[in-house]
């Protein structure tokens, strides 16, 4: 086997580069295996809407494999079907994925300097709220075949349900549709939880983004602010007063 | 269609460059004070991400709230994310054809 290597000093074999490379993509597999089937419902509906808005199954698809979006891409769409200008359509998809530059910057610290710009590349294309939140969270180090393995079924969900969606072209059950509705959001709690539940300063910071969150969607004017912009807002104020009050010496 | 086409193309672009750009920039942050703030981005986005728009999830505040709870409870109790996910859609499913 000649991808065998062996660490001459201590004379003990370590892990055959292939076999490590094999643990850490089947981790982030199993690991994107809950964000897979959350997705399902939510591409399905995203199917089924651009299909009745009038788009063809497959651009719906395409949309789907190239933005790997849920808001952006929902909100897009949406304008494309309205007939909006190019320039509208781009704006409006742009503000709702900047939050993926701080989560895309979050991450980026915490990987190895060695990854190369293609392996970069790469990772960034499948950062999702879920897979960012799954990765950052992550104990052991996010390796190349980590993240490879973390995206892999989440993509292939969110392009399968899609295209069921666009195919099927008719509604769950309702009641079944409005239950499933919750998931990527429960998903949510049980990443945050554990976390809160160990350190009081992600506790504050994440009460904080709730609340400020929460002012965006409940107080009249504030709530005129988009979806997009009131999770920018809400998680840069949070992290700057989780830095202010809570500084980290160890990341 | 063109038209179309171009739209999914800007739409594709928009979505990637926010990711991918950061990711291009190899070096550590050195500054304490900022390593700390890209320390709290998952935390202060899943709260974010999460309330309210949970409520609003389902369709229902009150199947909604029911689901979070379960949520909630299961996390609380270390539950993993598949088992947290199916359970609360399940207190939804339960709930809707409760009040229905």
């Amino acid at each position: 086997m000649s991808t065998l290597v062996f660490s001459p000093q201590s004379g003990h074999s370590i892990k055959p580069k292939t076999k490590q490379w094999q643990a850490d993509f089947t981790l982030g597999l199993r690991r994107g295996l809950p964000i897979a089937l959350g997705y399902i419902p939510v591409s399905f509906t995203f199917g089924l809407v651009a299909v009745r808005g009038g788009l063809p199954a497959w651009v719906a698809v395409l949309i789907s494999l190239t933005n790997l979006t849920s808001a952006g891409q929902f909100a897009g769409t949406s304008l494309i079907i309205a007939g909006a200008a190019l320039f509208e359509i781009t704006i409006t998809t742009l503000v709702i994925n900047l939050r993926y530059l701080l989560m895309s910057l979050s991450l980026s610290q915490k990987l190895s300097t060695t990854l190369s710009l293609p392996q970069r590349a790469v990772m960034a294309f499948g950062i999702t709220d879920e897979t960012f939140s799954v990765a950052s969270l992550e104990e052991q180090e996010v390796t190349f075949p980590y993240m490879l393995g973390l995206i892999s079924g989440p993509y292939c969900g969110w392009g399968l349900g899609t295209a069921f969606g666009a195919l099927i072209c008719s509604v769950l059950p309702g009641n079944l549709q409005e239950a499933l509705g919750i998931t990527l959001y429960a998903m949510f709690i049980a990443l945050l939880v554990p976390n809160v539940k160990r350190s009081q300063a992600a506790l504050v910071v994440a009460l904080l983004a709730i609340g400020i969150s929460s002012c965006f969607t409940w107080l009249p004017v504030l709530n005129q602010i988009s979806d997009g912009w009131s999770i920018i807002v809400a998680t840069v104020t949070a992290c700057l007063v989780g830095a202010a009050l809570f500084p980290r010496k160890d990341v | 269609m063109t038209r179309i086409l171009l739209a999914v193309f800007l739409m594709a672009l928009v979505s990637y460059l926010p990711r991918v750009l950061p990711m291009a920039f190899r070096k550590k942050i050195q500054s304490p004070f900022l390593r700390s703030f890209l320390y709290y981005v998952p935390f202060a986005a899943l709260g974010a991400l999460t309330f309210p728009h949970i409520l609003y999830s389902t369709g229902h505040l009150a199947s909604a709230t029911v689901g979070m709870v379960v949520a909630l409870a299961l996390a609380f109790r270390g539950k993993d994310l598949l088992t947290v996910a199916v359970a609360a859609a399940i207190a939804v499913y339960l709930c809707q054809l409760l009040l229905a």
